[in-house]
């Protein structure tokens, strides 16, 4: 009996001490991990001597709040702000809207060809965006769009295959029951879609917001084929010409880097359930 | 403009109208719903797509000409353009490396977080982080990060004794550069292991543990099986983006000049410069279709042997 309870007991002892050197690779993994926020953060706050000098120093001296003020008087950050806020409003709101239709389409209303049409959405994943890039570039180019915001915004009303994907998969979870008993009552499906289904989504329409928040804010190739003068510039082609302009002010230039993924960064700490989430619905139908 | 569409619909559904059988008027409105997406994929893609196979076989320039060459431009680029084949092995090692790397390193991540540690929920998120940082930014600070002298990497490589290689300006360690900060994202792919981990049922390991299967066993026979479905999709999804590499080249190198000796020049970086540079569009749209055909070869390839190493739950996946 006591032989048992020994054992038992030197296999306690050895899962803790197994979860404990795992516990501690996690924390070393998480501060490399942090470490290059750290150094941006810290980078930023640094007087550009600081930012320069070997060794480098992994605390700054002094705080230079100042640095973030200069470096935002340094280019016309405020136009480009307002750009791709303008730029992402539109493609979330296209993103939301196009996307909840065309999904709802594909999970509540049966018709032919729904599955084959389906899986071509699912095909599209796979064709590399520069194949279609050229083409896209000479039509919008003939439609008068270059060095507008069209070419950015427009193609978001037309649909996402991935979104599409995520939207359908959280769709088929709303019971069809519920559809019929509101056609009975004489909705029809638009009525459905609006004041049913989207009301019902609201986590995965998140996710898709996020996503495509995340997307349009980011994107740099959109606005580097399609924008070319400095007053139509978005934040992330600014910060790269802004990188152009103070090559080694590397304190000015995190300080630029970090304001421009600030909104990013909050938005992942407020709505990080939605980020994993979505992700779980990837994940749910993979495995 | 579609959002007008569905005001449509309700015009159209009097009941007057005897001629459409309730099927068929449910399937019209189907239709009507994915019609965005419709016409998206003929304007946006399928249309765009038979453009470009089409330019492919013309000396197209934007401007003036589209004249048809035939295979010249797929000629020129095997037997004439030295950097077409630079390029193509430069995305290859990317890839090769990369790919495999990511997935093992987030399969393990994965793999430790589930073992019941205290503050999973601290540590997802910490890990996931640097998944939602991009763009220029980011590219920035891993500028910074990789300087040979003043750089962090380095710095904490010689807190062990190793003295660091100089990465964006040594041709020999400007890929495994940026295979290094691709791997600092690693998180978007542990979270979908966890996912799939958390839905493992515990009874399958406690009998192999009765059983007398030990750890490694267990993580072979059991662990790995249960998540390959995920392995597999990450695998094809990173080869595809892998092949596509572009941004962080651009950006790391001054305006994609391809970095020392040419060791950046990526596939769709040599696109890009013969398309918006060189205005060379029929040439570059050969070359994409280049890569499409790689990447459409290799995934097949991948569903091919899918049913040898990837098992499924139930068999019915949809």
């Amino acid at each position: 009996m006591s032989k048992e309870a020994n054992y038992f007991q030197s296999v306690k002892v050895k899962k803790r001490i197994k979860q404990t050197i795992i516990l501690i690779v996690l924390i070393l993994g998480a501060i490399l991990i942090l470490s290059p926020v750290w150094w941006m953060l810290a980078t930023s706050f640094k007087s550009m001597t600081e930012a320069m000098q070997y060794p480098p120093t992994l605390w700054p001296h002094k705080w230079h709040f100042e640095n973030y003020i200069e470096t935002w008087k340094a280019a016309p950050f405020t136009r480009y702000l307002l750009n791709t806020i303008f730029i992402t409003f539109f493609v979330v709101l296209g993103n939301v809207l196009a996307n909840t239709f065309i999904a709802y389409g594909f999970s509540k209303i049966q018709f032919k060809g729904r599955n084959v049409l389906f899986a071509i959405v699912l095909a599209t994943m796979m064709i590399p965006g520069f194949v279609t890039m050229i083409p896209q570039y000479v039509v919008f180019s003939k439609l008068g769009w270059l060095n507008t915001y069209f070419p950015l915004i427009v193609p978001a009303f037309f649909g996402n295959a991935f979104f599409i994907f995520l939207l359908r998969q959280f769709f088929m979870t709303i019971p069809n029951e519920m559809i019929e008993a509101a056609k009975i009552d004489g909705g029809n499906h638009f009525y459905i879609w609006s004041r049913i289904v989207v009301p019902l989504s609201k986590p995965a329409i998140a996710t898709v917001a996020i996503f495509s928040f995340n997307g349009a804010w980011n994107d740099f190739l959109g606005p580097l084929l399609y924008v070319n003068s400095e007053k139509l510039y978005t934040l992330q082609i600014g910060l790269s010409v802004f990188k152009g302009q103070v090559s080694t002010q590397w304190n000015y230039l995190m300080a630029g880097s970090l304001l421009v993924l600030l909104p990013v960064l909050v938005l992942f700490f407020i709505f990080q359930r939605y980020f994993i989430e979505g992700m779980n619905i990837t994940a749910g139908t993979k495995g | 403009m579609h959002t007008e569409v569905p005001k449509n619909t309700k015009t159209k559904r009097p009941r007057t109208k005897k001629t459409l059988s309730l099927k068929q008027k449910e399937g019209l409105q189907g239709y009507i719903f994915i019609s965005p997406w419709i016409i998206g994929f003929l304007c946006i893609t399928a249309g765009p797509l038979l453009f470009s196979l089409y330019g492919s076989f013309t000396n197209y320039d934007v401007t003036s000409r589209m004249d048809f060459i035939g295979l010249s431009n797929y000629i020129k680029m095997v037997t004439n353009d030295d950097l077409f084949w630079i390029s193509l092995g430069n995305t290859i090692y990317y890839v090769v490396i990369s790919v495999p790397l990511t997935v093992f390193g987030a399969v393990l991540l994965a793999v430790l977080l589930n073992q019941g540690i205290p503050g999973l929920r601290i540590f997802r998120t910490i890990y996931y982080l640097p998944t939602v940082l991009s763009g220029v930014g980011v590219y920035l600070l891993w500028m910074q990060l990789l300087n040979p002298t003043t750089g962090l990497v380095n710095t904490m490589l010689s807190w062990i004794g190793i003295q660091g290689p100089a990465w964006l300006l040594d041709p020999n360690w400007t890929k495994p550069a940026l295979i290094f900060m691709k791997f600092w994202s690693l998180g978007g792919g542990m979270l979908l292991y966890l996912a799939s981990l958390q839905g493992v049922p515990k009874s399958l390991y406690e009998a192999a543990e009765i059983d007398g299967a030990n750890a490694f066993k267990r993580f072979i026979h059991i662990t790995l099986p249960m998540i390959s479905p995920v392995i597999f999709f990450e695998f094809v999804t990173g080869i595809i983006g892998g092949f596509q590499v572009f941004q962080e080249a651009y950006v790391m190198t001054d305006n994609g000049d391809g970095g020392p000796a040419n060791s950046l020049v990526f596939f769709n970086l040599h696109m890009w410069d013969k398309a918006f540079n060189v205005f060379d569009m029929g040439y570059a749209m050969a070359m994409s279709w280049v890569l499409f055909i790689i990447i459409l070869i290799l995934t097949l390839i991948n569903l091919k042997l899918a049913p040898r190493w990837v098992h499924y739950q139930g068999g019915d996946q949809k």
